[in-house]
């Protein structure tokens, strides 16, 4: 494989899982603080809050998780290696 | 291939092999073994569990029926919830196979250990680490939503696509592509990440050190099935009502 592909692919694969995982972190930190104050707010709906939360923070979590699989097909299954 | 990224064959301990397959041939189809021989062992380990709980039932459930009823009381309420009273029970059984097979199939890679087993090439996991798999579960849904689009409103099921102005219409085209692909990527990035990050840690520290992170993989893996469940739920629920007319009762 070509030394610059590869390079490109390891640099590639790191980039897409570490800005991917920007935008999921500050949207969880969002979530989880506003799951919070609303605990605070009205402690007897804490169980279907959390309930809630940790779907949600699941399907936020899928978003880095994108990126990953991404990395994974660089590093492991890279198409461009000949 | 990367080869310097392939975990190292001296250590097995924490062997981790992503992209080696046990081939089998099957009519000119080329398969991965290791996933079926799993898969099966999930499906039938489900089997025996429902066959069991169900050979001699009891008024006063106890044992092995009294935990196969708080599974299905689990699955109705997800179905429930997401459907609605007067639509949920034609698709508990598609909804609740998702869940159980896809939460099985997770749980069982976590915590069997596979290892022991040795194959000539590739390794036993769960069969949701196989991006195969995960894609032919996402198209299922794909199926199972237009089946229930279609039977509800026959040809009228098009309608939705430019029902609000046909403008959108490429957006709710492509929204169908979008569907299955997150879904099968989600649920596949999930758990191969789960198992690469405690291979990763096995490989570095392989006493006491990875435990806590396998016990959040058996948590993520939980709350994957559960999200899959729900949203196959969600799509048949959108298919069925339609955008306009929601009436949430």
């Amino acid at each position: 494989m070509d030394p610059i592909v590869s390079a490109a692919s390891v640099l590639a694969a790191a980039l897409a899982i570490g800005l991917a995982a920007i935008g999921p972190g500050i949207g969880q930190g969002n979530a989880a603080g506003e799951a919070v104050s609303g605990i605070a707010r009205q402690p007897e709906a804490e169980g279907k809050i959390r309930g809630t939360l940790l779907l949600t923070l699941a399907f936020m979590e899928s978003l880095t998780i994108y990126g990953l699989v991404i990395a994974l097909v660089l590093l492991f299954a890279n198409p461009f290696a000949s | 291939m990367l080869n310097f990224l392939d975990a190292p064959h001296t250590l097995h301990l924490a062997s981790l092999e992503v992209g080696h397959h046990l081939y089998w041939e099957i009519g000119g189809l080329k398969v991965h073994g290791q996933v079926f021989l799993v898969s099966w062992f999930v499906i039938g380990l489900l089997v025996v569990a429902s066959l069991l709980a169900t050979r001699n039932i009891q008024r006063i459930p106890s044992g092995i029926q009294n935990f196969m009823e708080y599974a299905l009381e689990f699955v109705r309420d997800l179905a429930r919830n997401q459907l609605g009273e007067k639509e949920y029970r034609p698709w508990v059984p598609f909804i609740g196979t998702l869940f159980l097979f896809i939460f099985v199939s997770n749980w069982s890679g976590a915590l069997i250990p596979w290892k022991l087993i040795k194959l000539p090439e590739g390794e036993l996991a769960a069969p949701t680490n196989d991006i195969n798999t995960t894609v032919a579960l996402a198209l299922l849904v794909s199926l199972a939503y237009f089946y229930a689009g279609f039977s509800r409103k026959g040809l009228g099921y098009f309608a939705k696509y430019i029902q609000p102005t046909p403008i959108l219409l490429p957006i709710a085209i492509l929204e169908d592509f979008t569907k299955p692909l997150s879904l099968s990527f989600r649920l596949f990035g999930n758990i191969l990440a789960d198992e690469l990050v405690v291979a990763v840690l096995v490989l570095l520290v392989p006493l006491f050190v990875p435990l806590p992170v396998m016990l959040l993989g058996l948590f993520t893996s939980a709350i994957q099935a559960l999200v899959f469940a729900t949203l196959a739920a969600a799509y048949i629920h959108e298919a069925i009502e339609g955008h306009g007319e929601e009436e949430h009762g």
